[in-house]
Order: C-alpha cells, then sequence, then structure tokens
C-alpha cells in the first residue's frame, strides 16, 4: 500500500479530462462541515462559555484526574499487550501454513464486528466469580472483572485487529534475501529477526500500538459492563463524561469532553504524520 | 510484486522461525491465546443465551420491546449506509481523481470519527441539537425534536460510520490509477456512464466490503447512541441499549439471547469479508496468470 500511495503523488500532473471535481469534492466539504465540523464548534463554544477559572476547576477535579490516569494506564498496558500478541499473529499468518489459518484470519477482525456493549457483557459475565475464568483466577488469588484489571482486557479484546492488520501487509512484503543470507552466514534465527526482520517492522508495529492507544481511550461500551466503575479506582474519563450528561451539566461534560477530544486529535495529527514519513523513507530505499 | 513471493513449499533455503519446534511453539501459543481471548467469548455469548432453554430464548426473543429494539436498529443501518456509502464514493472519488490544495488535510479529517470517543461524538451532537443548543432551541420552537428521538440515533451512527467506506476505497482507487476512466472520458463516455461501467466494476468488491463494515458498526453503535437514545423502552432503544437495559436489569439469559443476534450479524460479517477476500485473490491470480500467458 505504501509504494502506491507515494507513486500516486510522484504521477506527473495530468490534464484534468475526469469529470465531477465540483460535484464530488462539493458534497464532500458539504458533508465534512455538517457531519464533522459545526458539531465540533458546539463543543467549542460550550467550552469557551464557561470561563476560564470553571473550565479548569472541571477538568482538575480530582476524581475526574483520577480517571484520566486510570484510562491513560489502561489504555497503555492494553496496547502494549497487543503490540505483543499483534505481532505475534500476524507472523504465525503471514509465516505459516496450518490447518485453520484462514479461519483464525477472520477471527481476528471479530473485536471489531462485535458490538461493544456485546463484548463488555460477555467479558464481565466470564471474569466474574462465578464465571468460567472468574473461578479458575480467583482460586489463583486473582481477580479481573470490576477492578482495572478488567478495563485493561476490555480495552486489549477491543483493539486487537489494530496491530496484527498493520503488521500483516508489511510482514507479508518482506523480501527473503537479506535474512536468507544472514541465515547462511550462520547467524540465529533471533538474532536475524532483531537485527534484520524487526527494523523493518518497527514503524508498522508502533503505528499499530499507538491506534490501538488512541481507540483504547475512547472505548466505553465494552469497558463499563466489567470495570465496575469505582469512583477514583475504576472510572474511566468517557464514563465522567456519561456521568456530568445524566446530571444535566452539560458544561462540565463538555469541558471534560474537550480534553478528551484535544488528546485524541492530537494522537491522530501525530499518527498521520508519523506515517507519512515513515511511508515516504521506505520508499525512498526501495 | 507477487511474482518475486516464492510459496514456501518451492524455497529449500530455510528462513527465520521455519524450524519445526519455533514454528510448533509460535502456533501452539497463538491459538492458545485466541483460543482464550476470542473463541470462549464467542462461545459463551450463545451458551448463555441458551442457560434458560430454548423456549426462553425464543420467548426473550419475540418480547415486544425486543421486537422493538430490533426494528430500530435495521432502520437506523438502513438510513446509515446508503448515505455514508454515497459520501463515501464522493470523497474517494474527489481525493483519488484529483489533486487540490487541502486534499491530505480532507483525509485526516475523515479519519475523526475513528479517532474521537463515541461518547463524545454523542454529546457533540447533543449540544448542537439539544434544547439548549443554538441549532436545536431553534429546532424546538419549530416543534421539531431530533436528539432522544430516532433522527438523533441516525445522525451520529452517520458521524462514527462515516469513514468507513472512504477508506477501503481510496488505497485502491489510488493504486488503480486514473488511466482506464481517462481513457473512457476521451472515448466519449458521460460521467454516470464512466461511474457505472468503468469504475464500478473495479471498485466493487471494496465497496461491498465498506458497505458490510458500515453496517456491522451502525448496527452495533452504543456509547454515541446511548448519549443521544434518551433510553425510552420500546422507543427510542437500539439492540445494543436493550441488550444493556437487560442486563442490568438482570435479565442476563435475556440480554445475552438479544445479544446473541448481534453476534451472528458479526459472525456474517466476518464470513463475508473472508468471502470477499478471497474472490479478490482470485481474480488476481487470474490476472497475473493471464499476463504471464501474454509475455511468454
Amino acid at each position: 500500500m505504501a509504494t502506491h500511495l507515494s507513486a500516486a503523488d510522484t504521477r506527473p500532473r495530468h490534464k484534468r479530462v475526469l469529470p465531477g471535481l465540483s460535484l464530488s469534492l462539493g458534497t464532500s466539504l458539504l458533508f465534512i462541515s455538517l457531519i464533522l465540523l459545526l458539531p465540533m464548534s458546539g463543543l467549542v463554544m460550550q467550552s469557551v462559555d464557561m470561563g476560564w477559572d470553571r473550565y479548569w476547576q472541571v477538568i482538575s477535579d480530582e476524581r475526574v484526574v483520577a480517571s484520566y490516569k486510570v484510562t491513560l494506564w489502561a489504555a497503555l498496558l492494553a496496547s502494549i499487550f497487543n503490540g505483543f500478541f499483534g505481532l505475534l499473529l500476524a507472523w504465525v499468518l503471514v509465516r505459516y501454513e496450518f490447518p485453520g489459518r484462514r479461519i483464525l484470519d477472520a477471527l481476528v477482525d471479530l473485536p471489531f464486528a462485535l458490538p461493544t456493549a456485546v463484548a463488555g457483557i460477555t467479558l464481565a459475565t466470564l471474569y466474574a466469580q462465578n464465571g468460567w475464568y472468574g473461578e479458575i483466577l480467583e482460586s489463583l488469588g486473582l481477580k479481573v472483572a470490576y477492578t482495572p484489571w478488567g478495563i485493561v482486557l476490555a480495552m486489549a479484546f477491543t483493539s486487537i485487529p489494530f496491530v496484527v492488520r498493520t503488521v500483516q501487509p508489511v510482514l507479508e512484503e518482506l523480501s527473503p534475501e537479506e535474512e536468507e543470507a544472514g541465515m547462511t552466514l550462520g547467524a540465529s534465527d533471533w538474532s536475524v529477526f532483531r537485527r534484520v526482520i524487526f527494523p523493518a517492522l518497527w514503524p508498522a508495529l508502533m503505528t499499530g500500538v499507538a491506534l490501538s492507544f488512541t481507540r483504547s481511550l475512547g472505548e466505553f461500551g465494552a469497558v463499563i459492563f466489567i470495570a465496575g466503575n469505582m469512583p477514583y479506582v475504576s472510572e474511566i474519563t468517557s464514563l465522567m463524561i456519561f456521568v456530568s450528561l445524566q446530571e444535566f451539566d452539560f458544561p462540565a461534560a463538555s469541558a471534560i469532553a474537550s480534553v478528551v477530544l484535544m488528546a485524541s486529535l492530537i494522537l491522530l495529527f501525530a499518527i498521520n504524520i508519523w506515517q507519512a514519513r515513515y511511508l515516504r523513507r521506505l520508499h525512498g530505499r526501495s | 510484486m507477487s511474482s518475486s513471493k516464492t510459496s514456501s513449499g518451492q524455497r529449500h533455503q530455510l528462513r527465520v522461525g521455519d524450524s519445526p519446534w519455533v514454528k510448533g511453539l509460535l502456533i501452539g501459543i497463538t491459538l492458545f491465546l485466541t483460543a482464550i481471548l476470542l473463541v470462549v467469548p464467542l462461545i459463551a455469548i450463545f451458551q448463555q443465551a441458551f442457560v434458560e432453554g430454548a423456549a426462553h430464548y425464543f420467548n426473550s426473543l419475540i418480547e415486544a420491546d425486543t421486537l422493538h429494539a430490533i426494528g430500530l436498529t435495521l432502520v437506523v443501518a438502513a438510513l446509515t449506509v446508503p448515505i455514508n456509502l454515497v459520501f463515501g464514493v464522493m470523497l474517494a472519488w474527489a481525493v483519488t481523481r484529483f489533486e487540490f490544495p487541502g486534499r491530505k488535510i480532507l483525509m485526516t479529517l475523515m479519519d475523526i470519527p475513528f479517532a474521537v470517543s463515541p461518547v463524545v461524538a454523542g454529546l457533540l451532537y447533543l449540544l448542537l441539537y439539544g434544547n439548549n443548543g443554538w441549532i436545536g432551541s431553534w429546532l424546538y420552537d419549530q416543534d421539531i425534536q431530533l436528539m432522544f428521538a430516532w433522527p438523533g440515533i441516525v445522525m451520529v451512527t452517520v458521524f462514527v460510520t462515516c469513514p468507513f467506506v472512504a477508506r477501503e476505497l481510496i488505497p485502491l482507487m489510488q493504486q488503480q490509477g486514473r488511466e482506464d476512466e481517462e481513457a473512457a472520458v476521451i472515448l466519449g463516455a458521460s460521467g454516470w456512464q464512466l461511474f457505472r461501467r468503468v469504475t464500478l466494476p473495479n471498485i466493487k468488491w471494496a465497496l461491498i466490503y465498506g458497505v458490510i463494515l458500515t453496517n456491522a458498526r451502525a448496527v452495533g453503535e452504543f456509547g454515541a447512541v446511548s448519549v443521544v437514545s434518551g433510553n425510552i423502552r420500546g422507543e427510542t432503544n437500539t439492540l445494543p441499549l436493550h441488550v444493556q437495559l437487560q442486563y442490568e436489569d438482570y435479565q442476563a439469559a435475556a440480554a445475552f439471547a438479544s445479544a446473541s443476534l448481534l453476534a451472528m450479524i458479526a459472525l456474517l460479517t466476518l464470513l463475508l469479508k473472508a468471502f470477499i477476500e478471497w474472490r479478490q485473490e482470485r481474480s488476481l491470480k487470474i490476472e497475473a496468470e493471464k499476463e504471464r500467458q501474454v509475455t511468454q
């Protein structure tokens, strides 16, 4: 995909013969303005209306700050787990032939296809004290459901596909020559992986982890059922917005939402810039 | 590119991780983790749904509120998918067929719904179109209610699912280039003919895939919908919200019965995706074969 993107960009400028520029661009701009930009303006106006003091008071409230910490830590742990698990899945799917490989490949997308509320009640039931997993964990003295670990679990579940789907295409296009040269020279599997394969994979791996992190920060449906939602302990920031809304405290909800929105926009732009840079580097080398 | 890739069977040279015990170990760990993290939860949905017997399962599905939730969910999906289909095709056409300033910015803007928390998405709409919002208060005077009613649910669902179709189309259309279409225009095709006869056959599978993803997300959206729905039983409850309601009402078996319908849609989505990928692979292979025969 990488090379196609850059190939299109470096293509000499064509004389414009294709129809539909004004129609397609006009519709797109109108749609994006109506669907995306207009609603975002409402949030900005609501937050500006509040005044700085009240705004700061809401977003630095102790309970809200605790929710930032829980959300960030859980998202971080979930995306790191997915970094390892996703890399493993991608590797196994690309490198090996075995019965059931296609089913496994299809199953990877389950967390995207399954509604988050369904994932939430299922995980909560499985990991609850009397659930299939909960019983086993209980006998080991571990508790997952209704603790911050439940949040990590739900976030990890919903973002499994990101790393797999970003690493998979890169792994498929990796040329075998360098790798084989290393093997012929008698280097061990591990050192060839570390010196040759991993450097080629890691930009894609990082992108996948970052996407998984972004998604985890915003996850709501899967998390609230298993989190237990105890103030200061297992409340995520999305829930704080939701709670403010239920109390009809629109300004507070907007203030917290503006923090979340800014964080996710910064992450999105950072990922896009990072991706564009490493795609260019990749293309420049080949 | 595909010609340089040789299948492992024809290759004698060992690659990293090809030794039997490494291979066995990695496959083993992967299958074990996948079973725990994905397969067992999937089975548990259906097991929990039938825990009080098949009669209870079917009875809870034909309950009036459940039927209403199913109907509303289908309506929301039926309205959302065509809107985002048209938008996705328009956007993909604009950014892959023309150069204009701000093209990259437009593509980044399109990604925003993926990055935004669904609860924040719902809040954005509530602030604008709710009774206190600047559009909402005007609509209120006209006696039009969008929030806490089905139009609001459709609006936020359109928001959260709008990138899917465009995201599937853009890489493919960029890769295919504009030559075919330019040739058709020079040969005198009209805009509609061009799209229907040249573009559409080329992007057919990606388009279907985009629609399936849009549909899956539209049916299952929870966070954004729960902010704007108002959770009125039998009125503004979509199926995922109904699942939550039943679950919190200690009707676990009924909740899982409703959830099993959503899980079946998810499984169907995965099945269709696998089928489309298989079709695409096959058509690529056929093309490669043709090319090989021509060059020989």
